[in-house]
C-alpha cells in the first residue's frame, strides 16, 4: 500500500476507531443554515467582484459522449477569452473534459493561464478495478493534464470498505505526480451529509488537493448543504492539520445567483483566504454565460439579452 | 367490669413519620388533644416534601395508580373509624370511590392533556405533563375527610408531593387518613400532614421559597393575603374545587414541558 | 486576492412606511387624542432619531378604553357566532400576510432588530398566529372534553419591546378566538407597529372596541392591571414586575398569565454535530440581540470538547454583521433602548470584575444609536451574577460540565425554568435530559424555534400559562363546571 501525505492527526488508519471523531451532521439545522447564508444581498461593487472571481474559479466543462476536438477548441477558446466584447473579463481557472479529450484541449490552452483537467478512474460510476483507474490517470498526466478530476469507489464506501476507498485514492495521487487531484465524492449516491462528511474526511486523509461534489451526471448534484458540510470538513482539516484543501462544487450550478451564493458561503465558513482559485472551482457547463451577461449588466446598466454572448 | 380503652396520641406526619410538633404544643379539637404544628414543623414537612417528590415523581404513571388504589384500599378496612370522624359511612364511601376514580387517571391524564404539534418546519413536537413539585393545600374546614381527600388526590396524582394542613376545627379525619397513607406503599414524604392553627402554618407555607404551587381552596378570609406571599417565587396558586372530581384538577398542578427536535437523516 | 470581500450596504427601503407626526390611543375602534394630554417620543435606537410622539394613556384613557372594550364585549362580540368571529381573525391574518413588509421595516425602525428577522421570523410567525388562532374560534368544545368553555369578558394585555408585533399577536389572537375583548399596552419603547395594527383591525372592520391599544410607560401597565373592568391579565415582561402583578391582583379573582425571564442552559455534549450546535448557540443567544427571555444565556459545554467549541464559536462570532437594522445583510440590530443598553454595560463590566474572561470579534460599532458588541464570556463561575441574572443582551456566559448529571444540575440551579437546550446525537440522552430539565421548551438540536402550535411558557419564576397550541387558550376561557358528573 502507497504511503499517504501528511495525515492530519486523528486520521491514521485504521479509521474505524477514530470514527467517533469524524463527528455527524444534522440535516436540518445544516440546511437552514445553508438557507439563510443564501439570503444575503450582494449588490454593486460587491457583486461585481464576486461575479469575476466565479469567472476566475470556473472550471468550464463538457463531458459528453459527442465531444470532438472541434468542440473542444471552441470550449478552449470561450476559456481564455470569455467576452471578446470586454477584455477586462478574466480567462476561467480550467477547462475539464474526457481523457481523449486531453491531448486536443492542451494543444488549445497553451500559452494561456487556463489548465486542462481531465476526469479519470472510470468517470463516472468509478466501478473498475484500481490498477486500470490507476493506469488511466498515470496516462492522462503524461498527455498533459494539470489537474485530474477522479470519483471515489461509492460500492466501496456504501459497503463500509473505507480502507479500500482510502488506499485508491492514495494510489491516484501517487499516480498524479505534480498533478493536482480533485476527489469526487458523488454526494448525491451517499445518501447522508453524514456520508459526505466522512468521505470528505477520508479523502483528504487520503491526500485530496481539492474534494469535489460530483460528477454531473446525476440529478441532484451540488446543493448549497452539501458544499457547506463540505466546507466545514476541510475547515475541521485545517484547524487540526494546517493543510488547505479545495472545494469543488459542480452540477447544476447554472445561474449567476446561485455563483454568488455558493461564493457568501464559501467566504463566511473559510474566511477570505479561500478565495482563490488556487482553493475554490465552480464545475460548471452553462453557468458562464449568464455571469458575462450579469456582469456586463452591471457594467451598462441594462438587462442583457443571450443572443449577444457566444454559445459554444 | 368495663375496659378503660387505650386512646391515641394526635401526632403530624412528615416524611413518612408520626412526630409530635417541635413545639411540644397541643391544641383540643374534637375532644382530643392533636399536635398543634409551628412554622417549623411547616418547614421540615416542605423539605420532606422536596425529598419525597423526586422518586414519587420517577415511578411509573401506573404504578402510582397502584398506590392510589392501594390507599382506597386501606381506607375501606378503616371504614368505620373514618364513618366516626366526619360526617358519617357516605363521606367515606365517596372518599374512597374519588381515590379509585384518581387512581384511574394516573396514566391516561398525559394522554388527555399532552398532544403533539404540527409545527410548520422539519421538527417533531411534543407537549407532555410534568408535576409542579411541591404543592401546599390548604385543606377546607368542611367536609374533613371527603374536602381532603378531593384536594390531595389529584395533587398526588401527577406526581407532586403535598404538605397539606388539615381542617382546623376537625383534624382527626386527616390523622386517620396519614395512617392509612403510611400503610399504603406511598413514599415517605409525599404527603405531609400537619394539623394544628391555619393562621401559624399557612402563611409560611404560602411563603416558602421552595414550594411550588398552593391550593387555597380551603382558605376563606386569609386567601388574599396568602396570594400575595405566594407571589414571592411565582406560585402557581389554585383555588380547588372541593367535592369536584376531574383531570382539570389534575392538570392545574401540572407543568407542560414541550420539546423540539429536527427530522432529518 | 483583496483580503477581503465588503459587501455593500443593501438597505431595505423605508419608503413603504408612512409615519404620523403624532399618535393618539385606539380606543372604540379610532385613534383618540389621551384625556391624560401627555405624549413622548419614540425613537429608532439605531439613530436615536424621533419617529413619533406616541400618547401617555392616563387612568381616564384606561377607563376609557377598558369601557369600550366592555362594551364592545357586551353588545355583540360575545354574542357573535364562534364561526364569524374566526373569519374576522382569518381577516387579519390576511392582512398581516399583505403588509407584511410594511411592518417588518417598521419593527427594525423602531426596534432596532434586523431586517432579516423581522421579515423571515416575526412577520410570518404573528400572522401564522392569527391563522392558527381562527380556526380554533368554532371548535372550542372539541378542545377541553366535557368543558362547555366560555369567554372571560375583558382581557388586558401588557407586552414587551422585543418583539412587539409578535407578542401582540401572541396575546391578541387566542384572547379573540375565545370571544373576549381586549385592551393590550405594546412596551413604551416599541408602540409604532401596535398602533400599525390598529388600522389592520379597521382593514379587518372588526368591530369598535374588540380592540383597544394604549400606549405608555409602565404607569399605564398599572392602571390596566388594577383596573376592576378587566377579567384576565396576560402580561409579558421582567419577573419582577410580573411578581408585582400578581401580588396586585391577589384576592381579585382575576385570571392572570406571567410570561417572565428566563436564564436558558444550551447543553453541548461532546458527540454533538458541532457545526450545527455552533449554529444554535449562535442563534441562542444572539438572535434579536440576545433580547429574548428563552436565550441560551448559558452555555455548559462538555469538558472533552470545551476547546474546538469555543474556537469554532469565537471564529463565527467574526462572521457576524453588526450594522443597520434595515441592512438586509444584517446579522446584529440595535440594542433597544439607552435603559437596556445601560443595564447591559453593567453586568458586563460585573463579569469582567468577577474574573470571567470576555471575547468580542472585532466591530465597529455605529458611532449614534445603541450597540453592544456580541460577546462571549468564559471562565464563567456558576456563581457569578452573569451567569445567574438576565442579561437580555448579546451576552453569553460559558461554563463546562463532564457528566450529564452534572450538567443538569447546573441547569437547573436557578430560579427561571423557561426553555433550555440541548445537543447530542445519542436519542436516549435527549429523551432523558428532556425530562430532567426544569423547563417549559426544551431545544433538543435546535434552538429558539416557535411556531403557533407550540406551547410555550415557563416553569418555576419563569411564569405560568401557556401560549400557543391548544393550550394557549386556556388562559382566555371560562372552562366552567363538568358537564356531566365525574368528568
Amino acid at each position: 500500500m502507497a504511503k499517504a501525505p501528511a495525515l492530519p492527526t486523528g486520521f491514521e488508519l485504521p479509521l474505524e476507531p477514530r470514527l467517533p471523531r469524524i463527528g455527524s451532521v444534522d440535516q436540518v439545522a445544516v440546511e437552514e443554515r445553508a438557507a439563510s447564508l443564501a439570503r444575503r444581498s450582494i449588490k454593486k461593487d460587491a457583486k461585481i467582484f464576486a461575479l469575476d472571481l466565479a469567472v476566475r474559479m470556473m472550471d468550464l466543462t463538457t463531458l459528453e459522449g459527442q465531444d470532438t476536438p472541434g468542440k473542444i477548441a471552441a470550449l478552449a477558446s470561450k476559456a481564455i477569452r470569455p467576452d471578446p466584447a470586454d477584455t477586462s473579463v478574466p480567462s476561467v481557472a480550467a477547462i475539464c473534459v474526457y481523457p481523449n479529450l486531453v491531448p486536443a484541449a492542451v494543444e488549445r490552452v497553451r500559452g494561456s493561464s487556463v489548465k486542462v483537467a481531465s476526469v479519470a478512474t472510470a468517470f463516472p460510476s468509478g466501478q473498475a478495478p484500481t490498477h486500470l483507474k490507476v493506469a488511466e490517470v498515470r496516462e492522462v498526466v503524461e498527455m498533459g493534464a494539470d489537474e485530474v478530476d477522479m470519483v471515489i469507489d461509492r460500492g466501496a464506501f456504501l459497503s463500509g470498505r473505507y480502507a479500500k476507498v482510502y488506499d485508491e485514492i492514495v494510489q491516484v495521487k501517487e499516480a498524479c505526480g505534480e498533478a493536482h487531484l480533485k476527489v469526487i465524492l458523488e454526494v448525491s449516491e451517499l445518501g447522508t451529509y453524514d456520508n459526505v462528511r466522512r468521505a470528505s474526511l477520508l479523502s483528504m486523509a487520503a491526500g485530496a488537493d481539492f474534494i469535489k461534489t460530483s460528477t454531473g451526471k446525476l440529478p441532484g448534484a451540488a446543493t448549497l448543504p452539501v458544499t457547506l458540510v463540505m466546507l466545514e470538513a476541510i475547515r475541521d482539516v485545517h484547524d487540526e492539520t494546517g493543510r488547505k484543501v479545495g472545494m469543488k462544487p459542480a452540477g447544476g450550478i447554472r445561474q449567476s445567483k446561485q455563483a454568488v451564493q455558493y461564493l457568501v458561503q464559501l467566504y463566511e465558513t473559510l474566511g477570505a483566504e479561500w478565495l482563490t482559485p488556487d482553493l475554490y472551482r465552480l464545475g460548471a457547463s452553462t453557468l458562464l454565460n449568464d455571469v458575462l451577461m450579469q456582469i456586463r449588466k452591471e457594467k451598462t446598466g441594462r438587462y442583457q439579452s443571450p443572443d449577444y454572448f457566444t454559445v459554444d | 367490669m368495663s375496659r378503660l380503652p387505650v386512646r391515641k396520641t394526635y401526632k403530624l406526619f412528615i416524611g413518612g413519620d408520626f412526630p409530635r410538633s417541635e413545639s411540644g404544643r397541643t391544641y383540643e379539637a374534637q375532644g382530643q388533644n392533636v399536635a398543634r404544628g409551628s412554622r417549623k414543623d411547616a418547614r421540615d414537612a416542605v423539605r420532606a416534601a422536596r425529598s419525597g417528590f423526586g422518586k414519587w415523581a420517577g415511578m411509573t404513571a401506573y404504578n402510582r395508580g397502584q398506590v392510589l388504589y392501594r390507599i382506597a384500599e386501606m381506607m375501606e378496612a378503616r371504614t368505620a373509624e373514618f364513618a366516626e370522624l366526619c360526617s358519617g359511612r357516605a363521606e367515606v364511601e365517596e372518599s374512597i370511590d374519588r381515590w379509585v376514580w384518581y387512581a384511574g387517571w394516573a396514566d391516561k391524564y398525559a394522554q388527555v392533556i399532552g398532544s403533539s404539534n404540527p409545527v410548520a418546519a422539519p421538527y417533531f413536537n411534543f407537549t407532555f405533563p410534568e408535576p409542579t413539585g411541591v404543592v401546599a393545600i390548604v385543606a377546607p374546614d368542611e367536609p374533613s375527610l371527603g374536602g381532603l381527600v378531593s384536594r390531595i388526590a389529584p395533587v398526588i396524582v401527577g406526581g407532586n408531593a403535598a404538605v397539606v394542613l388539615a381542617s382546623e376545627t376537625a383534624p382527626l379525619a386527616a390523622i386517620e387518613l396519614s395512617e392509612a397513607l403510611a400503610t399504603a406503599d406511598l413514599p415517605g414524604g409525599v404527603v405531609n400532614i400537619l394539623t394544628g392553627y391555619r393562621s401559624e402554618m399557612a402563611p409560611w407555607l404560602a411563603g416558602h421559597m421552595d414550594v411550588n404551587a398552593i391550593d387555597l381552596g380551603g382558605a376563606d378570609g386569609d386567601a388574599p393575603e396568602l396570594e400575595r406571599l405566594a407571589a414571592d417565587n411565582v406560585k402557581r396558586v389554585v383555588r380547588g374545587r372541593i367535592g369536584e372530581q376531574s383531570p382539570y384538577e389534575i392538570a392545574a398542578f401540572l407543568e407542560l414541558k414541550t420539546v423540539w427536535h429536527p427530522i432529518g437523516v | 486576492m483583496p483580503a477581503g470581500w465588503e459587501y455593500a450596504p443593501a438597505p431595505e427601503s423605508r419608503d413603504i412606511v408612512t409615519l404620523e407626526e403624532r399618535y393618539g390611543l385606539f380606543i372604540g375602534g379610532e385613534l383618540v387624542d389621551p384625556r391624560s394630554g401627555e405624549y413622548f417620543p419614540t425613537l429608532n435606537p439605531g439613530t436615536e432619531e424621533q419617529l413619533a410622539e406616541v400618547a401617555q394613556a392616563g387612568p381616564q384613557d384606561v377607563d376609557a378604553a377598558v369601557g369600550a372594550a366592555r362594551g364592545a364585549y357586551d353588545n355583540g362580540w360575545s354574542s357573535i357566532s364562534p364561526a364569524e368571529r374566526a373569519k374576522y381573525l382569518f381577516r387579519i391574518a390576511r392582512i398581516l400576510q399583505e403588509r407584511s413588509r410594511e411592518f417588518a421595516v417598521l419593527e427594525s425602525m423602531n426596534g432596532g432588530k434586523p431586517i432579516r428577522e423581522s421579515r423571515d421570523v416575526d412577520l410570518p410567525l404573528a400572522a401564522a398566529h392569527f391563522f392558527y388562532y381562527a380556526g380554533w374560534a368554532d371548535k372550542l368544545e372539541y378542545a377541553f372534553p366535557n368543558r362547555r368553555p366560555r369567554s372571560i369578558g375583558v382581557a388586558g394585555q401588557i407586552i414587551p419591546w422585543n418583539f412587539p408585533l409578535l407578542m401582540l399577536a401572541w396575546k391578541i389572537a387566542p384572547a379573540l378566538a375565545a370571544g373576549n375583548t381586549v385592551v393590550l399596552k405594546p412596551a413604551e419603547t416599541t408602540p409604532l407597529t401596535a398602533l400599525l395594527f390598529a388600522d389592520v383591525v379597521r382593514q379587518a372592520e372588526l368591530p369598535p372596541g374588540v380592540v383597544n391599544i394604549i400606549t405608555g410607560d409602565g404607569r399605564a401597565g398599572a392602571e390596566l392591571v388594577k383596573h376592576e373592568g378587566v377579567d384576565k391579565i396576560a402580561f409579558t415582561g421582567s419577573t419582577e414586575v410580573g411578581k408585582a402583578i400578581q401580588r396586585e391582583l391577589a384576592g381579585t379573582g382575576k385570571k392572570l398569565t406571567l410570561e417572565l425571564g428566563g436564564k436558558a442552559a444550551n447543553i453541548v455534549f461532546d458527540d454533538a454535530a458541532l457545526d450545527q450546535a455552533v449554529e444554535g448557540i449562535v442563534n441562542g443567544i444572539y438572535f434579536n440581540q440576545g433580547h429574548v427571555c428563552c436565550a441560551g444565556s448559558r452555555l455548559l459545554v462538555q469538558e472533552s470538547i470545551y476547546e474546538p467549541l469555543i474556537a469554532k464559536l469565537k471564529r463565527r462570532l467574526t462572521t457576524l454583521r453588526l450594522g443597520d437594522p434595515l441592512d438586509k445583510n444584517t446579522d446584529i440590530g440595535a440594542i433597544n433602548s439607552k435603559q437596556q443598553l445601560d443595564k447591559i454595560t453593567e453586568l458586563v463590566a460585573a463579569g469582567e470584575e468577577e474574573g470571567a474572561e470576555i471575547y468580542q470579534p472585532p466591530c465597529r460599532l455605529p458611532e449614534k444609536g445603541y450597540w453592544f458588541a456580541p460577546t462571549v464570556f468564559t471562565n464563567v463561575a456558576q456563581s457569578y451574577r452573569i451567569a445567574q441574572e438576565e442579561i437580555f443582551g448579546p451576552v453569553l456566559s460559558v461554563l463546562t460540565f463532564r457528566t450529564p448529571d452534572e450538567a443538569v444540575e447546573k441547569a437547573n440551579n436557578t430560579a427561571y425554568g423557561l426553555s433550555a437546550g440541548v445537543w447530542t446525537e445519542k436519542g436516549s440522552r435527549i429523551l432523558s435530559m428532556a425530562q430532567k430539565l426544569q423547563a417549559g421548551v426544551i431545544w433538543a438540536n435546535t434552538f429558539n424555534r416557535f411556531d403557533p402550535t407550540s406551547p410555550f411558557g415557563g416553569f418555576k419564576e419563569s411564569g405560568f400559562g401557556r401560549e400557543g397550541g391548544l393550550h394557549g387558550l386556556e388562559p382566555y376561557l371560562d372552562l366552567g363546571e363538568s358537564e356531566v358528573r365525574g368528568g
